[in-house]
């Protein structure tokens, strides 16, 4: 009898060690908080938007969907992170930026084109490239000039967004093409949101990346030791400069969701505060924001534990004024539990407690 | 020369968990006197000094200050009664005026005078012929003068002792000149100086007396001139001159084949890590090694061969052609292997398993783009668990958690992975235990019979000359010597390494 | 945790100061954008252009494109200085900061020189380069309302008028002329007003804040609390969305999704209703005039305008950004030696119902 139970605590303890085990409790515990709330909670439901395309709705489907952009993100400053030991904190103004490379070359001169003045991949496609640069810059400073990444970041996080709006003239495009807005919504006849599938492409790329290229070995390698790294070949620089370059490309796509959320871009609120977000989800899945190991699904989990938490607290109206109050104290419990520290202790309690009981 | 004991240490004991640093370690300063404490690394020499200022508490032993005995406890307290130190790096404020790094932090209340401190600090510098103005910002002079600079800090205090650690190692040959006549001018006016170094040059030219520590015990105190230079290095790795007999028996017979191209061939070459350019060539299945003391650029040059260090010049040749290496995956493409000096610093990585970190180099010579399979990692990882018996729960525990022997060996798998032709150990068995250190200069020996060549690294000189059949002897940064057949016993290594005139 | 903040905080007020050194060739970093942005065909004068492109904190000449062209009006130019907050801050902004520098031209007799920060200090450092400068007039958004007392007495002392537009600031009425603001309250009452004559049959009420403790959010709240008071009316949920479009459209998405009822969406700007009518739209909640729900915006953005054109809106308060006329008054009638009657001159702001406006109001006020 007792040795069962030893050997159930083993697994239990070993559970509890796993990286993977403190966001997916935490995403239990809140639907399990909500689904007592509000038996309906996981529900959801086929129904028609407005112009007769069938969309399926429900909490979950909303959380899935607004989780997409911080879960995107997420990958980036996960490899950010792990290489550099420090955190991007200009992604929000570099979705800024992104968000109105993209329109500027949609509209062209015109801030409200009848019709696009280039097709849509173009545009995501020179975005695309200029978060690269962007992302190059700040991978630039970090790895070369061996600043702490906070404030080489800071550079970009101060003048973001008004190079953003630079870009556009300080005018506010806005897109009336109903095709532009199927990135943020969703395209005719699929009715699961478009953010949705793109976050899960986003997913399973970094997935196919990780598996067939040495990114994670080389990223780990260069994040704990460095002098080691180099010693066997590695170039830490580059590596470096490479995790800021794939979150430019993160930051391009959520770009593009962004503005096709509104088909129009308001430069000083777009992506506000998300890089505190993504830094935070990183954080959740029990990463070291020191650099190191690092595992991404936690991260993508710790992303939508995020977007779940403020859906919890929007559904129930939680009053504006104590919002963040809230909000910073569930995220403090779990950036707690979720420290390596104290997963150790709660692992080594659950043995004590086991072998008291066996004895 | 006052002959009158200035600080006395007596039966000074100290013990970290798992080691005894110092053990009953006595330790005499005189008045006006530059004594050098000399001693390997592991001798004791740092904690003695840490002790002496108050960084560790003492667990035996009492220390007195000009007769009557004082309590250190902190930093503070030493430099109450009159202990300074100035450390190999400086520990001023680049960024503050000369005048300001010499009063900074024992001005009394918070308002300063200004003019006063300015002409303090020019009496000082001129009194102790610094040449460095009161104004002038600490960053715009010279490492030689910034080391002065702490110096005269530590003497306005008041100092009695003056503890110089290190601090010839990043000077250059005027700079240590000066640096000497400032240590001159001040035993004329009595302060006792503590000098530690790793330059053997250095002690002969500047100190008056030598404590020789080993193994946190004292080896003995000596006048300079009653101990030759040899006699010091005997005494510094703790072997007698006399008994140079037994070892030689293992000795390795190494036949160069005649005509035979060197694996590898060095010209002049020279990194920015402060050595001198050397000469090197290394023999297919040869086994040599770089002796020399600690500090002597022994490492130095295994770095610049790897391309681990910035090399700033040099031609090298890898059997007869001429090739260029410029960083480390250079190196490792040429089939050359290097396990690094500091386990810790350059060799692990800490959290990752010992999997990974056994795969590491080949991966990285593999390409980005090739990762090895689970299944083809795995029995890499098996096959050198086993070849080389590291003791580890898995191969997915991180290597951080294992031993130092089996972190080593780990890392020693990680390069015969990529089966090098040329492999280059840098002191394999510093901080291993027994067992492990003879399986390593076994396997080295095992590896050169295949034909492999194997450069050894060891601060313990019989185990270099066990395994090696020729050695570089190294001195103050410069290659002073090569030794090889009847040459290499003990005598032989120690008066090369020694040098002058014994 | 305090101390990184504070750190961070110390670094970003570092850098911005660096931007503002280097200001002038906008941004290095950008440099890959300026391609896309040469071609722009920009109906503004060469000196807005140019201006708008600036970075934060940045002081220029306006009148340095049209030197060239040399006085135009009559001889003697009224030098004023011009301190306002970042143009980008919002659309409200951009068009208050383009209605500014089209009034105070060389043609209608001025020579100005503005400067942007959405910093307090910044902005006293800069109008004590205008005080240096000797400019005759000082005109004043304020970013903070405290601070101001010190540097208005230096230009008092230096016989400089000052008039704050937009913004008020915590000082001595004696130290200033004028001052050109909107009342919030009253934007907020004309929209409440509208919204109690409209006689829906029963007021269940989704309410997007703005970002707690503005002017604005406050101004806009507090008629809203005050009807629903008096009224009876059901707030089905009031949360702060901070201007944010998206975020209002996960709050009202979750209000759909919990299944209850609104029949109106009173949002404090027209971003927030833009993204309240998404989250309908995508739930297939018909928006709009005669239509299932009421839609109410702020700040009269021209494609907000456009919405109630189409009738998809309901409802846009305006929120006047075109203070430069009342502040021209102001000038000549000083100027002339006249004084002005009232210290404080509130607007006049416009309600826009979708049943009434014309094409030619949107032109008019949209900005």
């Amino acid at each position: 009898m007792g040795a069962t139970k030893t050997n159930n605590g083993n697994i239990f303890s070993k559970l509890i060690k796993q990286q993977l085990f403190i966001p997916l409790a935490a995403l239990l515990i809140l639907i399990i908080f909500n689904l007592i709330m509000d038996p309906s909670f996981l529900k959801i439901t086929l129904g028609y938007n407005n112009i007769g395309n069938p969309v399926l709705s429900g909490y979950i489907i909303r959380i899935l969907d607004n989780g997409s952009e911080v879960a995107i993100l997420a990958i980036g400053m996960t490899l950010v992170t792990a290489a550099s030991g420090g955190q991007d904190i200009s992604v929000g103004a570099a979705v800024a930026i992104a968000g109105s490379v993209l329109l500027r070359v949609l509209c062209g001169s015109n801030t409200h084109p009848e019709t696009l003045q280039a097709p849509i991949i173009v545009g995501f496609l020179v975005s695309c490239l200029v978060a690269m640069l962007f992302g190059a810059f700040n991978g630039v400073l970090v790895a070369y000039f061996k600043i702490q990444p906070m404030v080489a970041t800071l550079i970009l996080y101060t003048a973001g967004r008004s190079i953003a709006a630079w870009v556009n003239n300080n005018e506010l495009p806005i897109i009336s093409e109903a095709s532009f807005g199927y990135f943020g919504g969703y395209i005719p006849g699929i009715p699961v949101p478009t953010p949705l599938i793109i976050a899960v492409a986003c997913m399973v790329a970094i997935g196919l990346v990780l598996k067939f290229t040495n990114l994670r070995l080389y990223t780990q390698a260069v994040g704990i030791n460095e002098s080691s790294s180099k010693l066997n070949g590695l170039n830490p620089q580059l590596i470096k400069l490479l995790s800021f370059v794939i979150l430019g490309i993160c930051v391009a796509v959520v770009g593009l969701i962004k503005v096709s959320r509104n088909s129009t871009i308001n430069y000083s609120v777009i992506a506000k505060d998300i890089e505190m977000d993504a830094i935070l989800a990183v954080a959740l899945g029990g990463n070291a924001l020191g650099g190191g190991k690092f595992s991404m699904a936690a991260s993508i989990i710790g992303a939508y534990v995020i977007q779940l938490l403020t859906t919890t607290l929007f559904k129930f109206k939680v009053p504006s004024d104590a919002l963040p109050a809230y909000k910073a104290v569930v995220v403090i419990i779990l950036v707690v539990i979720s420290a390596p520290v104290v997963r150790e202790w709660f692992s080594s309690m659950i043995k004590k407690f086991q072998t008291k009981e066996v004895a | 020369m006052s002959n009158s004991a200035l600080l006395e240490m007596r039966n000074i004991h100290k013990s970290f968990p798992g080691v005894r640093a110092l053990q009953g370690v006595d330790f005499t300063l005189r008045h006006g006197e530059i004594h050098a404490l000399m001693g390997e690394n592991g001798a004791g020499k740092s904690t003695l000094i840490k002790v002496l200022t108050g960084v560790y508490g003492k667990d035996e032993g009492q220390i007195s200050l000009e007769g009557s005995a004082v309590a250190i406890h902190s930093p503070q307290d030493a430099q109450k009664v009159g202990i300074s130190t100035v450390y190999q790096e400086i520990s001023l404020c680049p960024n503050l005026s000369v005048a300001e790094n010499i009063y900074i932090g024992r001005t009394a209340g918070i308002c300063q005078n200004w003019k006063k401190m300015n002409d303090g600090a020019e009496k000082i510098l001129r009194s102790l012929e610094i040449p460095a103005k009161a104004t002038q910002q600490l960053e715009s002079c010279s490492i030689a003068v910034q080391q002065m600079i702490a110096i005269a800090r530590a003497v306005d205090m008041d100092c009695k002792v003056l503890i110089l650690d290190e601090p010839t190692s990043s000077l250059d040959e005027q700079e240590v000149a000066k640096l000497f006549k400032l240590m001159r001018d001040l035993k004329k006016k009595g302060v006792g100086i503590i000098f530690v170094t790793h330059f053997l040059d250095q002690v002969y030219e500047v100190c008056d007396r030598i404590t020789v520590m080993r193994d946190g015990k004292l080896v003995g105190e000596y006048a300079i001139k009653d101990l030759p230079r040899v006699q010091l290095v005997s005494k510094m790795l703790g072997k007698e001159l006399d008994d140079m007999a037994d070892i030689q028996d293992e000795q390795q017979a190494y036949k160069r084949e005649e005509g035979a191209v060197p694996v590898l061939e060095a010209e002049g070459l020279v990194s920015d890590a402060g050595i001198k350019p050397f000469d090197f060539h290394i023999d297919k299945g040869e086994v040599n090694g770089f002796t020399g003391l600690l500090g002597s650029g022994r490492s130095e040059c295994v770095r610049a061969i790897f391309g681990a260090d910035r090399v700033t010049g040099g031609t090298v040749k890898k059997n007869g052609k001429p090739i260029k290496i410029a960083k480390p995956l250079d190196a490792m493409k040429n089939g050359i292997a290097y396990l690094p000096e500091d386990r810790k610093i350059d060799g692990i990585v800490g959290d990752l398993s010992v999997r990974d970190n056994l795969i590491l180099a080949q991966q990285v010579l593999k390409g980005f783009f090739k990762p090895f399979s689970k299944a083809e990692a795995n029995k890499f990882a098996d096959e050198y668990i086993k070849l080389l018996s590291i003791k580890t729960a898995s191969a997915d525990t991180p290597i951080k958690s294992l031993s130092g022997g089996n972190q080593q060996k780990v890392i020693l798998a990680r390069w015969l992975l990529t089966h090098p032709e040329y492999l280059i150990l840098d002191e394999p068995t510093r901080g291993i235990d027994v067992g492990t250190k003879v399986d390593i200069q076994k396997l080295v020996l095992k590896l050169a019979s295949e034909g492999m060549s194997v450069t050894f690294i060891s601060s313990e000189l019989d185990e270099m000359l066990r395994t090696c059949s020729r050695l570089v002897v190294m001195r103050d940064r410069k290659v002073v010597g090569e030794l090889k057949g009847s040459d290499l016993n003990q005598n032989k290594v120690m008066n090369t390494i020694a040098g002058g005139e014994k | 945790m305090k101390k990184k903040v504070l750190s961070v905080l110390l670094s970003t007020a570092m850098i911005a100061a660096l931007v503002t050194g280097c200001g002038n060739d906008g941004s290095t970093t950008a440099s890959t954008d300026n391609a896309a942005t040469k071609d722009a065909a920009t109906t503004d004068n060469a000196a807005e252009g140019d201006a708008a492109t600036k970075d934060a904190a940045t002081t220029d000449n306006a009148a340095e494109g049209e030197a060239a062209t040399g006085d135009a009006a009559s001889g003697e130019l009224i030098k004023v200085g011009i301190i306002n907050n970042n143009p980008n801050e919002s659309g409200y902004r951009t068009a208050n900061d383009n209605d500014l520098k089209a009034t105070f031209t060389k043609e209608n007799g001025y020579d100005a020189s503005f400067a942007y920060s959405n910093d307090n200090s910044e902005q006293i450092a800069h109008a004590q380069t205008f005080i240096q400068n000797e400019v005759e007039y000082l005109l004043l958004s304020a970013a903070d309302t405290a601070g101001w007392d010190s540097v208005l007495t230096d230009a008092q002392n230096a016989g400089i008028k000052v008039i704050l537009f937009d913004r008020v600031i915590d000082a001595d009425e004696s130290l200033y002329e004028a001052s050109i603001v909107s009342d919030m309250e009253k934007e907020g009452q004309t929209a409440v007003d509208w919204l109690k004559a409209q006689g829906l049959s029963e007021y269940n009420i989704v309410h997007l804040q703005g970002v707690m403790g503005t002017a604005a959010q406050k101004g806009r709240s507090a008629a809203m609390d005050a009807a629903v008071a008096a009224e009876g009316w059901n707030i089905v949920n009031q949360q702060t969305a901070e201007w944010n479009a998206e975020t209002a459209q996960q709050i009202v998405q979750s209000v759909i999704d919990s299944g209850e009822s609104f029949n109106v969406i009173y949002a404090e700007n027209d971003d927030m209703a833009r993204g309240a009518v998404a989250a309908l739209d995508a739930a297939n909640i018909s928006h709009g005039v005669g239509k299932d729900v009421v839609i109410m915006g702020f700040d009269c953005n021209k494609w907000a305008l456009e919405e109630l054109l189409n009738q998809n809106w309901n409802y846009d308060g305006q929120c006047n950004p075109f203070q430069s006329s009342y502040i021209d008054d102001i000038i000549k009638t000083l100027e002339s030696g006249g004084t002005v009657a009232e210290k404080t001159i509130i607007m006049d702001e416009k309600g826009f119902d979708a049943t009434t406006i014309t094409a030619d109001d949107v032109e008019k006020f949209g900005i």
